[in-house]
């Protein structure tokens, strides 16, 4: 067969190159500018080199910040998941009621994440804030401006209280496309309750737990409004996370080059441990296949 | 074991799906469930392994009333329209999963396994996982599950619907093969007339939750009960046409006379409607008695080796089930053959009042 060469058909994804360019290309590449210069103004700059990237990774509250990053993410991942997948469980699979709970589990999404922050701001107070004031009425010293214990806490809380329900809604919806002939099939295997979940509902789950999981992984590796709103970071440095350490050091401070440097460590970081997660679980899978082959 | 089904109902929110169904399915029968979609046949299955308890009527097995025994303390097995195996499990694991939950010893499943395994040629994948398998595979092992545990009653839901036409060929025989050597029960719900008749052994019609007719399958096929069932049996369906023995004569819509035959004779005049089979109805006479019709035609479908015909006169619409493969214009005229001597006559109601005797094939 004649292939004909049309070399012509490259133009056509000029429009995408070019919005690439713009949106993801020249942004990353001013911040690598940044990153490798020490800038005064527009016509005095030096050449740094690693010099920013070296300070940054030996600044130990930036490692402090990084440590406090991961445990805050894999704290409220090992929280949300099983929760998210036990409320996906016990939902109302059909009429009104299922109506109703999906739209009551909804609720905390819909809601910005400052608004968030500004809710359990309030709702922790203990003068006028429910929880707060209740916590205090039962006798416990409740204060997350003062005890980092109780800042972390809440923190977490918040955060399972406002993501859990992307983790429930989708496997609710991985749930739901499970046919009706799998669970009639297992009563009549006589499978217990626990085996279903085991052997059916789990596998059927595992494409939108990898997905949910990545998800949540990565926002709350950038957790920045509802922290900052909630506590500010504090008491001490004890809830600031790594955005916010950013952002205090590039836009309070004006630091331009560490934070440059800073910022695409940050990115690496999560680039990394998402591509981690991502190949573990397709290697497994892949595993499991192999096994069998 | 036998299993008596006692005039079954069941209702859900004011909707009928079964309707007064009585039947009893004898051990070491193959029984199949025939009638369309919404006709009842999974109703009726659920009924039968416990899945669902009657609003109404009695289920009887081995003599023990079993009406309101949940499906997890009876003895049965069922095969899907979908391919249901455990996804995270091997096949061979599948297979033996109803085994370990029954905590049979490990050799014996083993070795039950294995056989199952090797009889529907499956042996060579039971490391795999499901979903590595075409969906021939994935509903041997399916059935592999449903066959390994000897249950009482076995049913099958239309379980070659998503197989393709060899495939569905080479398992009506395995099946039927398994059963044999079995004395359980065997229930196959099923759309097609002609799957009905390739498996055999018994048939019930079902219809509108309704049973029709039950029987040995080639005598509920050449003795239907009423139109209804001659219907539902039949694909495409009976030809049925009004007409009125007088004298010597019968005459269809007033216009297509024909000599009365010997076993027609016997009826009394009046008014009928005859059914003529669609395979029956042929290109060329086949007996000397057979009358010519001038047809035009509508329609001519082709599948395999087979040619379906739908064709009309000023009078009726006929269908026409033709051997070979045989091409037509649509508007064409086409001279076709009755066969006087195979014509079905039902009454004003609808119930069978002759039924031709020289029948010969299908």
């Amino acid at each position: 067969m004649n292939k004909v060469q049309n070399n012509r058909a490259w133009w056509l994804i000029l429009p995408m190159l070019l919005l690439v360019a713009f949106s993801a290309i020249i942004p990353l590449m001013t911040v690598v500018n940044y990153s490798v210069q020490d800038v005064f103004d527009a016509n005095t700059r030096f050449f740094t080199g690693t010099e920013w990237f070296k300070e940054m990774l030996n600044d130990p509250a930036l490692q402090a910040a990084v440590l406090r990053q991961f445990a805050f993410s894999l704290t409220v991942l090992a929280i949300e998941v099983p929760l998210g997948i036990g409320i996906a469980l016990i939902m109302p699979k059909r009429g009104w009621q299922a109506s109703a709970v999906l739209i009551l589990v909804t609720m905390p999404l819909l809601i910005p994440w400052n608004v968030v922050g500004s809710i359990w701001q309030i709702f922790t107070r203990g003068d006028i804030g429910l929880m707060g004031w209740s916590l205090r009425e039962l006798g416990y010293g409740y204060n997350i401006t003062a005890s980092p214990v109780d800042a972390w806490a809440t923190i977490i809380l918040m955060d399972v209280w406002h993501w859990t329900p992307l983790i429930a809604l989708l496997c609710y919806s991985g749930l739901r496309s499970i046919p009706d002939a799998y669970y009639q099939a297992a009563r009549i295997d006589r499978a217990s309750q626990w085996a279903v979940f085991r052997h059916i509902q789990l596998p059927k789950l595992t494409n939108v737990l990898v997905i949910g999981v990545l998800l949540r992984f990565m926002h709350s590796f950038m957790i920045y409004a509802e922290p900052f709103v909630l506590t500010g970071g504090g008491p001490g440095s004890s809830t600031t996370f790594l955005s916010q350490s950013l952002t205090t050091m590039a836009i309070g401070q004006q630091d331009l080059g560490p934070s440059a440097a800073f910022s695409l460590i940050y990115f690496l970081i999560i680039l990394l441990v998402s591509w981690v997660f991502y190949t573990a679980i397709m290697n497994m899978q892949k595993d499991k296949k192999q096994e069998g082959a | 074991m036998s299993l008596i089904l006692e005039d079954l109902h069941r209702v859900v929110g004011g909707e009928t799906y079964i309707e007064g169904i009585s039947l009893e399915l004898e051990p070491g029968s193959f029984n199949v469930l025939l009638g369309r979609t919404l006709s009842g046949k999974t109703s009726l299955m659920r009924l039968m392994a416990g899945l669902d308890s009657p609003t109404q009527g009695r289920v009887i097995m081995h003599g023990r009333d079993v009406t309101g025994v949940s499906v997890r303390k009876r003895n049965v097995s069922m095969v899907y329209q979908q391919f249901i195996n455990y996804p995270g499990l091997t096949v061979y694991d599948n297979i033996a999963s109803p085994l370990k939950l029954a905590k049979v010893s490990c050799g014996e499943i083993d070795r039950r396994v294995r056989e199952i395994a090797e009889m529907l040629h499956i042996d060579p994948f039971l490391d795999r996982l499901p979903l590595e398998l075409s969906g021939g595979q994935q509903q041997r092992t399916a059935m592999g599950r449903a066959l390994v545990k000897d249950a009482d009653i076995v049913l099958f839901d239309e379980p070659l619907v998503n197989l393709d036409y060899k495939l569905r060929e080479e398992f009506r025989e395995e099946l039927r093969a398994v059963f044999s050597e079995r004395n359980c029960i065997a229930v196959y719900a099923t759309t097609e007339p002609a799957e009905a008749l390739a498996l055999g052994g018994n048939t019930a019609v079902l219809h509108e939750g309704r049973l029709l007719q039950y029987g040995r399958t080639e005598e509920v096929y050449h003795r239907p009960r009423d139109i209804l069932s001659a219907e539902m049996f039949s694909e495409p369906p009976i030809n049925i046409l009004r007409g009125i023995i007088s004298g010597s004569e019968v005459t269809f819509d007033s216009r297509l006379h024909f000599p009365i035959k010997e076993d027609l004779r016997s009826l009394p005049p009046g008014e009928y409607r005859f059914g003529v089979r669609a395979s029956h109805i042929s290109l060329s006479p086949r007996a000397e008695d057979d009358i010519a019709v001038q047809m035009s035609v509508d329609l001519a479908e082709i599948s395999g080796s087979e040619t379906f015909l739908h064709v009309h006169n000023e009078l009726f619409h006929l269908a026409v089930h033709l051997a070979g493969v045989h091409d037509f214009k649509v508007g064409a005229p086409v001279t076709l053959y009755f066969p006087t001597h195979k014509i079905y006559a039902f009454d004003r109601h609808g119930a069978v009042v002759h039924i031709p005797t020289h029948l010969g094939g299908l």
